[in-house]
């Protein structure tokens, strides 16, 4: 592995990551929308969505991350990608507006009607999404996006059989790791018996058509996107694609055994393998005539990226795991604990500042302002500006403490 | 090296609908920005709150702080979205911009994802970890999302910058070699001033907009405790920010006159570089001059170099193919102020009662103009980013490249610009449905989190 090619790995890791995680968000959308009107129904939506609230937000920022690393590490090959297949990535951008969207409506939703509503346009959005995605990568995989701006069809880029197989999967996908996840949420948040057997249900359902599509995919790959179908069958794939079947099949047998606690991470592994798999058969070329070494930005801006990414990565990992770690230990879902009832009993009355530091800020705070319109406005040179800048945050904050509302707000009353 | 032979294969297209593009890239930032000043000042200001209720045991904080944090989430939410749908339009729209700069700037969105992923982050633990986690890592779960959110404006702003005064590679043929990417990003001088103008502009917006909701309250008689501090904590920060934002301002003008000289002339209709040039209040730039306008003699001159007989280009120093449109900017420019003196005086007059007389303003005027306050600022803050935006042009990349050779040289761009608009217009009349059933729905002591949502069962009707 070269240094042009490891941007490329961060990319696919990212990718996996994005497919694992926000996969099931829209794959429980597509679930929420078909639970039926029924009490049961309502306690499923709810189980999808209080599941996907606290983490789909960080989930669906790894798209962000594969674009960004995309268009720093390999810009010739992005341009040339989001010109060509600029209407399936405009759709799915619709499909991630409406989804967002509706995870802010739905909180304010009071009465079933609207719950539903707002649960159908996420549901349209869930399959639109994956789709246009999914279709969007078989645009690049049968090598339908040649190099240029807009240089490719604008439709046929991303309407094509490897294309519709490929959006078919993602959607497929989604909903089988959202029935999975589901599965064990239902069953470590306490719900009543039949949630987790109706999920698991689906899980079985989806799995195997996604299982099937995948199997017929390598036919369409075969008749249309040949150097694809020669990588996964004859090349590197292969091994990918092995695993990826095990996996597969190890899921389904958890999902019968009702172990899904592991079947959660062998679905994610098995999602995993077909991304690598994809990766490894398309490399060393990204676009037609155009190699991954080829397309890669210079050697300092590659460097760039990779100490951000392990710097990112050494913040956002550790941040990642404790989100992960309260969400699934179900400290961040069901009901509300105590702390908060426990602090309201013995409230502590505490003066937030005293009367006499409250003239020495105001005085601060002027001579704070005084010094920063002298050295941001008066003086020329730069290293002025910064203690001038520095001097005019003193102002804001000190201003802000000696103003402090407690005067005006009153002594609470006894309760 | 073989990569940039074949950039020229993403030469630039003929785009009919250039116009369309920009509009299209105008209206997404004039939607996220304003969120994005939720992004930044709010989760300081909700932290805040919180804290004096720890502090001070009143339960008065405790309420403000669920009820902002439910506004929050939501605005946060469409906030991604609406960010989303800006690092899609990087590359629909301006495609030829990004595979020619993308090595050069595209470190700086990297490294916003980051901060992006941390606040994602901790938003979710913080939004659902209301009443679940103990008040100490409650408040300690809050701190990541303040300083993520000034490092994600530090580096969007820092791209911004770069895109007004490129630099940190050489320009060999069309073409961007020897990258020095952390050096174009964060060597630039013209980065500081724009990061402290619009992270100020944030709590500006944020204050005066919700000093505005609660001072439409006020004139309705809503004054009991809860209102009165939900009213002065965010009319305090505005208040005190507006009038640094003057200094911010004044300094960013300066900056401007040094880097970007064409800017700053179209920004004042200066047509003639001279001497002792003038500022014009109001009026209509035509024919090389302001028509109508009320002028101050030698102001600009001073404002702009602190000597008022000092030389000032005017438009005049460059082609007018490389002029940027002259009254779009400069009536943007002038919005902008116009609103900043003005939040800066009703700021003034809040400071000034509040420390002489120890109470709230009691005229109902004061109330009225905090009203027109909250979307005033937002029109400022968005005139601002129009001035700069709309000033750098016909540049993207001021000096190297043209807006138009950056364009998509795909076809359906009208049919992109109606469709997001229409969403768009969608999404803002959820988000205000949204926030006035958040403003009204009981906050449900004891139970659940601060979404609102699935926790809170249908039954749970509102009078």
């Amino acid at each position: 592995m070269t240094l042009q090619d490891i941007p490329m790995v961060f990319i696919l890791g990212g990718l996996v990551f994005y497919v694992a995680l926000s996969g099931p968000d829209f794959g429980a959308a597509i679930w929420q929308a078909t639970a039926g009107r029924d009490e049961h129904g309502r306690r499923l939506r709810d189980l999808a969505h209080d599941a996907m609230a606290p983490v789909w937000e960080a989930n669906h920022v790894w798209l962000i991350f594969v674009l960004t690393i995309m268009w720093t590490s390999y810009p010739v090959a992005f341009g040339s990608i989001a010109s060509t297949l600029g209407i399936a990535l405009f759709v799915a951008g619709v499909g991630i507006i409406v989804r967002g969207a509706a995870y802010a409506l739905r909180s304010g939703t009071r009465t079933a009607a609207e719950q539903r509503r707002v649960d159908v346009a996420s549901a349209l959005s869930s399959v639109l999404t994956p789709f246009a995605l999914g279709a969007a990568i078989g645009g690049v995989a049968s090598g339908r996006v040649p190099v240029g701006n807009a240089a490719g069809n604008l439709w046929t880029s991303w309407l094509n059989p490897t294309s519709i197989v490929i959006g078919a999967i993602a959607v497929a996908t989604s909903a089988y790791l959202a029935a999975v996840f589901l599965s064990a949420d239902a069953v470590q948040l306490g719900q009543p018996r039949e949630l987790a057997e109706d999920m698991r249900r689906r899980a079985l359902g989806s799995g195997l058509l996604a299982g099937a599509l995948a199997a017929g995919g390598l036919i369409v790959l075969h008749e249309d996107a040949h150097r694809i179908y020669d990588g996964l069958i004859f090349g590197r794939g292969l091994a990918a694609l092995i695993v990826s079947g095990l996996a597969g099949a190890a899921t389904l047998g958890l999902v019968v055994a009702r172990r899904y606690e592991p079947a959660r991470y062998s679905a994610a592994v098995a999602v995993a393998a077909v991304v690598i798999g994809w990766g490894l058969a398309q490399q060393p070329v990204i676009l037609p005539g155009l190699t991954i070494d080829e397309a890669a930005a210079g050697r300092n801006t590659l460097w760039a990226v990779i100490i951000a990414v392990i710097g990112g990565g050494l913040i956002v990992f550790p941040s990642m795991a404790l989100l992960f770690r309260l969400t699934l230990g179900g400290a961040l879902r069901g009901p509300g604990g105590t702390a908060m009832t426990a602090a309201d009993e013995k409230p502590t009355p505490h003066v937030v500042l005293a009367a006499s530091a409250q003239g020495l800020l105001v005085r601060v705070a002027i001579a704070c302002l005084v010094v920063g319109f002298g050295f941001l406005t008066v003086l020329e040179p730069s290293w002025a500006h910064a203690i001038g800048i520095a001097a005019l945050a003193g102002f804001l904050i000190t201003g802000f403490l000696a103003v402090l509302p407690d005067d005006l707000v009153g002594a609470a009353p006894e309760r | 090296m073989l990569g940039h032979v074949i950039l020229a294969a993403l030469a630039p297209t003929e785009q009919e609908h250039l116009l369309q593009a920009r509009q299209m890239q105008a209206l997404s930032f004039a939607v996220h920005i304003p969120l994005v000043a939720f992004g930044t000042a709010f989760p300081v200001m909700v932290l805040f709150v919180e804290w004096l209720h720890h502090r001070s045991g009143d339960p008065v904080y405790r309420d403000l702080a669920r009820r902002w944090t439910r506004i929050m989430v939501a605005l946060f939410a469409i906030g991604v979205i609406t960010g989303t749908i800006l690092s899609f339009e990087m590359g629909l729209l301006w495609p030829s911009f990004m595979a020619t700069f993308g090595d050069v700037f595209g470190l700086g969105f990297a490294i916003e994802g980051f901060s992006f992923f941390l606040e994602a982050i901790f938003i979710g633990i913080y939004v659902y970890g209301w009443n679940r986690l103990s008040p100490r890592a409650h408040m300690l779960s809050g701190i990541p999302i303040v300083i993520t959110g000034f490092t994600g404006s530090l580096m969007v702003i820092a791209v911004n910058a770069w895109m007004n005064h490129p630099g940190g590679f050489t320009w060999v043929d069309g073409k961007a070699v020897g990258v020095h990417p952390w050096t174009a990003l964060f060597g630039n001088p013209y980065l500081w001033h724009e990061i402290a103008h619009m992270y100020l502009a944030g709590y500006i917006v944020v204050g005066f907009v919700l000093a505005a909701i609660y001072g439409f309250g006020w004139l309705r008689g809503h004054r009991g405790r809860y209102e009165r501090t939900a009213l002065a904590i965010p009319l305090t920060v505005a208040a005190l920010a507006a009038p640094v934002q003057i200094l911010i301002g004044d300094w960013a003008a300066r900056e401007v006159t040094r880097y970007q000289p064409t800017k700053l002339a179209a920004m004042e209709g200066l047509g003639k570089t001279e001497e002792g040039a003038p500022i014009h209040i109001g009026g209509w730039y035509t024919g090389g001059e302001v028509k109508y306008g009320i002028p101050i003699p030698d102001m600009l001159s001073f404002l702009a170099t602190h000597d008022p007989n000092a030389r000032v280009r005017g438009l005049d120093a460059v082609a007018s193919a490389d002029r940027p449109p002259v009254n779009v900017t400069r009536i943007a420019f002038q919005t902008m102020v116009g609103i900043g003196t003005l939040l800066a005086a009703i700021g003034a007059f809040y400071l000034v009662v509040r420390v002489r007389k120890k109470r709230l303003p009691e005229t109902p005027w004061f109330y009225r103009a905090l009203v027109l306050a909250g979307p005033l600022s937002v029109a400022a803050l968005i005139a601002g980013w129009v001035t700069t935006e709309t000033g750098r042009q016909p540049w993207v990349a001021y000096g190297f490249m043209r807006t138009a050779d950056a364009v998509t040289g795909a076809g359906p761009i009208p049919v992109g610009y109606a469709v997001l608009t229409i969403i768009y217009i969608l999404v803002g009349i959820g988000v205000v449905w949204i926030l006035r059933r958040l403003a009204r729905t009981p906050l449900g002591h004891g139970h659940g989190d601060e979404s609102g949502g699935a926790t809170l069962p249908g039954a749970e009707v509102v009078t």
